[in-house]
């Protein structure tokens, strides 16, 4: 019986191609699933969640973010600050680049992404120190939970 | 002038797989090691005016529901209180029936206000321990924002929240 043979092209280099063809579907699915949007949002704090959370509607015309982690320091402009009465200086910067870009102090919207641990009291000194330089607009972020998944959570 | 020869036609163009699989390792590595998993994310808005501003004469029309967030040890609630009077640590069983009965009181206290269809705007005004967990602070929150009835249609309550001025 004949075998065919098979076309011997001289190199023993495997076929690439289809490798190839995989990774840059990888690539292409990462890229486009990532996002940069969060990446000042700080890794140690951790959202509370809440099932009747909803993502804002409108998208503010300028936002401040600031993150108060669960020993009570602050993540503001990209710093960590000790304490809320030491924030002035970086609100002040905040409502200038604000002014720069023509959105007054009131409609600053300041989101405060609170570790779930954090004390309430230090929150509410971060919030007061932003109501000082005059900021008014507060909103608190939290993890949305789906609804099912409530309750007995904490016991 | 002599033109030197190019390549003829026989002569396949190898393109350097090396350098390419290299680069798009490179690339491939990158983005799994960035990547991570988004979580939704949701808000509770809270407007708290400079105290100083004066108050406008329409938002003084509805008296603030006043709640008190009591901390316990650990900074867990402790206890809740409605208006000064009500205090929910002996109704409540546990935590939970605890923001279970203040999500209860504002329904009601939203009925009564309500006149036929019209929907009274509420207010609930919260003045917490300084020690009670950012967690439990947002229960509350979502205690008095809303509730799901029998049918887990959303019942919308508490249409502004604000907090208690420290300053006075």
């Amino acid at each position: 019986m004949k075998f065919k043979q098979v076309a011997d092209t001289g190199d023993d280099s495997a076929d690439l191609t289809p490798m190839i063809d995989m990774t840059f579907q990888l690539i292409a699915f990462f890229m486009v699933l990532i996002n940069f949007t969060n990446a000042e949002a700080s890794d140690e704090i951790k959202l509370p969640d809440s099932d009747l959370a909803r993502p804002p509607e409108t998208i503010p015309d300028f936002r401040l973010l600031l993150g108060v982690e669960s020993n009570g320091k602050i993540i503001a402009g990209g710093r960590i600050i000790d304490k809320a009465s030491l924030l002035k200086p970086t609100l002040d910067r905040e409502i200038d680049n604000a002014r720069g870009m023509r959105v007054e102090r009131t409609k600053i919207k300041v989101i405060i992404r609170a570790h779930r641990d954090a004390k309430m009291g230090q929150v509410q000194e971060v919030m007061q120190a932003c109501r000082d330089v005059g900021l008014e607009d507060f909103t608190f972020r939290v993890k949305e939970r789906p609804r099912r998944s409530s309750g007995g959570r904490f016991g | 002038m002599k033109i030197r020869k190019i390549g003829t036609a026989e002569e396949k163009i190898e393109l350097q797989m090396t350098p390419m699989i290299d680069i798009v390792f490179q690339l491939l590595v990158f983005f799994v090691m960035t990547f991570k998993v988004v979580v939704r994310e949701g808000d509770f808005n809270i407007r708290m005016p400079a105290a100083s501003a004066a108050s406008s004469a329409v938002e003084d029309f509805n008296v603030p529901i006043k709640v008190q967030l009591k901390a316990g040890l650990g900074g867990t609630i402790s206890d809740i209180i409605i208006d000064d009077q009500e205090s929910l640590r002996e109704a409540a069983a546990n935590k939970n029936q605890m923001y279970e009965l203040l999500s209860l009181r504002v329904a009601e206290y939203k009925e009564e206000t309500s006149v036929g269809d019209f929907a009274s705007e509420l207010e609930v005004e919260f003045d917490t321990d300084y020690d009670l967990r950012y967690e439990e602070q947002i229960r509350a929150i979502t205690a008095v924002s809303g509730r799901y009835d029998a049918e887990d249609n959303l019942i919308k309550l508490a249409d502004k929240i604000k907090f208690k001025d420290t300053t006075n």
